[in-house]
């Protein structure tokens, strides 16, 4: 069961991804974060909710649009920031970006640009795990487009097969880039995929943070006594564009906007206002992490940038 | 003949309307080239004049779509795919090369594969280690492809038009900085046929072989070399399979130097291609060793000023030349 501190912490892990994102799009509007990335507001629940499920020496594997699971599992937002700003003082050193942020001390093996291919790694890293006999469980998140790669069949198969522990959770944000999740998939629920598999699949609400933990802890327990992987399907929706080039010309304003109107973090603040929890308190903590945020910023400023002998060393272990 | 200045990616855009509507075998399928009109946007328009049977948006399935290609391509169509990344090649190679490449030899010539794979290639946008390859050399060296990479909207328009008339698997390497750079294209309809280089720039006191991006930096040091009285002569391969032999060696007879630049890492790549052939062939021609100015030997970076130093940028070109005239 979940203390009212657990469900204040996930709030405050929640509204630190979401503040974590909007000041870093604001970065890259005034053209002090290069390149491109992809922002996971409006998901958060699912990072936090999965997260809070898992030991802290656990693993997971991420994606493109990994911010929000990198902080759920512990990451130090002032050492993410840098790495987005290409400083030394970054996750990895201002080599990677926003798309390969590791946190391998804490468990995240990485954020990967090829879509799906996190999937076969979690896969291996269960195996790992199984043949190390380490009681960890390793926590596979992905999105609907990677669903559709030749990675996921046969990993999540494979997964199966050799009872690993490891839970795939999918997050359907409805869009594969521009491509709806409608058209993708020939059935309702991707989560009805697991039946193929021979494996437990579940649909619930992404949104719902506490959903998503009573779930997630499920899978997780079932990974780590050994009776095999589970899918969770997470229904959620960015907000924003995929990336920062995106134009949104394949959904209309009021569909955002409805999504919008089921914010996960309202949900979660009507949630603790019922259980007493006093407005006070949570302005506290969004005051501490906004706070947290700016001196993340700050930090990763006045860092310095890697160079071109310490990228050389970087090829090769 | 009438021109006009449009874009690289206009002109990619243009070579396959045309195409489209001389040729209903011609079709298109990829990630997002629908509404979205291509991550690049090269396809934009095309699904409102040819429709969604024509200018399919799949699934992000890079086996099924270059695999899709070859199978629609064995059955008699003309697909273009598109592979929203470069480096996303890598995920549908096993179609492309192992497939694609291989059906007219192994089936003993009696059926073709003629597709084009169309991708995005090189660094220079900060994306990173998953965005950002230039895997042309690795395509170059499977025989049964043919790997083309121009460096103006004038050689993209043409060499497209005939890479979809071609009957083999053609790969189409289109560097991202290149996308909105403008050049003169003719009105009229024109081929540009495939494996013939161009010499872009005459001079008399060293060759530049290049391609793609590399083509326009070469072109620039050229101007800032003139200042200092050295005359180079800029040939552009266009394409790297089929190679265009005859064009280097008439260049390298006339100048005795030779430095081949090209983006991607200088191991193994296409450069080591040039190089070797240029020295059993034209050994008695050179004054001096031939140089290869190619990538570092690293994944593309994050960071800005790191990603720009480990490719050759024109004040390496420049700095290279002169210690070649030395």
């Amino acid at each position: 069961m979940l203390s009212l501190e657990d469900k204040l912490e996930m709030y405050r892990k929640m509204y630190l991804i979401r503040t974590f994102e909007e000041r870093a799009e604001e970065l890259y509007m005034e053209g002090k974060i290069w390149g491109t990335f992809h922002l996971y507001v409006g998901e958060e629940a699912v990072a936090v909710g999965a997260c809070y499920a898992l030991r802290a020496d656990d693993y997971i594997t991420s994606t493109h649009r990994g911010h929000g699971h990198c902080i759920a599992k512990g990451a130090d937002v002032k050492r993410m920031m840098a790495e987005l700003l290409a400083r030394d003082t970054g996750y990895c050193h201002g080599l990677g970006g926003s798309m390969h942020i590791a946190d391998v001390e804490k468990g995240n093996l990485g954020a990967t640009g090829i879509v799906g291919s996190g999937i076969p790694i979690a896969t291996g890293a269960a195996l790992g795990c199984k043949l190390q006999k380490n009681d960890k469980v390793v926590l596979c998140f992905f999105g609907d487009g990677a669903a559709n790669t030749g990675a996921f069949h046969e990993s999540v198969n494979m997964a199966a097969i050799f009872n690993l522990p490891v839970v795939f959770i999918c997050e359907n944000n409805m869009y594969a880039m521009s491509f709806p999740a409608q058209k993708a998939f020939a059935l309702p629920d991707i989560a009805e995929r697991a039946k193929g598999y021979g494996i437990p699949g579940v649909s619930i609400d992404g949104n719902n943070v506490l959903e998503v933990y009573e779930t997630a802890q499920i899978a997780i327990e079932r990974a780590r006594q050994g009776e095999g992987p589970t899918f969770i399907e997470a229904r959620t929706y960015r907000w924003k564009g995929h990336s920062k080039s995106d134009r949104q010309a394949y959904r209309t304003k009021e569909e955002v906007r409805e999504w919008m109107n089921k914010d996960s973090i309202k949900f979660l603040e009507k949630h603790l206002r019922e259980e007493t929890v006093r407005e006070e308190e949570l302005e506290n903590i969004k005051k501490q992490v906004e706070r947290e945020i700016e001196e993340a910023i700050n930090f990763a400023l006045e860092s310095p940038e890697p160079t071109l002998e310490e990228a050389r060393r970087m090829v090769y272990a | 003949m009438l021109s006009r200045e449009i874009t690289y990616a206009e002109a990619l855009r243009e070579a396959m309307r045309e195409e489209m509507r001389k040729d209903p075998k011609v079709f298109l399928l990829g990630e997002d080239i629908g509404i979205y009109g291509g991550a690049f946007g090269v396809t934009q328009g095309l699904i409102e004049e040819f429709g969604p049977e024509r200018v399919i948006d799949t699934p992000i399935s890079e086996i099924a779509i270059i695999g899709g290609a070859t199978g629609a391509a064995l059955v008699g169509m003309r697909p273009v795919a598109e592979i929203m990344f470069f480096d996303f090649m890598t995920i549908g190679s096993d179609q492309l090369v192992n497939q694609a490449a291989k059906i007219h030899f192994m089936f003993g010539g009696k059926a073709k594969v003629p597709m084009v794979v169309r991708a995005p290639a090189g660094s220079g946008t900060g994306a990173a280690g998953h965005h950002s390859g230039s895997l042309e050399s690795w395509f170059a060296h499977v025989p049964g492809l043919k790997v083309i990479a121009p460096s103006t909207p004038y050689d993209a328009k043409g060499l497209l038009k005939s890479a979809i008339k071609d009957d083999n698997p053609v790969v189409f390497v289109e560097h991202k900085l290149l996308y909105k750079t403008k050049g003169q294209v003719p009105e009229e309809e024109y081929y540009i046929p495939i494996g013939k280089a161009e010499v872009k720039k005459e001079g008399k006191d060293a060759t530049v072989i290049g391609y793609s991006i590399m083509v326009p930096r070469a072109l620039e040091a050229s101007k800032i070399l003139a200042q200092e009285g050295i005359d180079i002569e800029v040939v552009d391969t266009r394409s790297l399979r089929p190679l265009d032999t005859e064009t280097i060696a008439h260049s390298v007879k006339k100048t005795n130097r030779v430095m081949v630049v090209y983006e991607p890492p200088r191991f193994g790549g296409f450069g080591a291609e040039i190089s070797a052939w240029v020295g059993e062939e034209l050994f008695d021609y050179l004054d001096a060793p031939v140089v290869r100015l190619g990538g570092e030997e690293m994944p593309p970076p994050y960071n800005p000023n790191l990603e720009r130093k480990i490719v050759p940028q024109i004040e390496d070109i420049v700095r290279e030349i002169k210690k070649l005239m030395e």
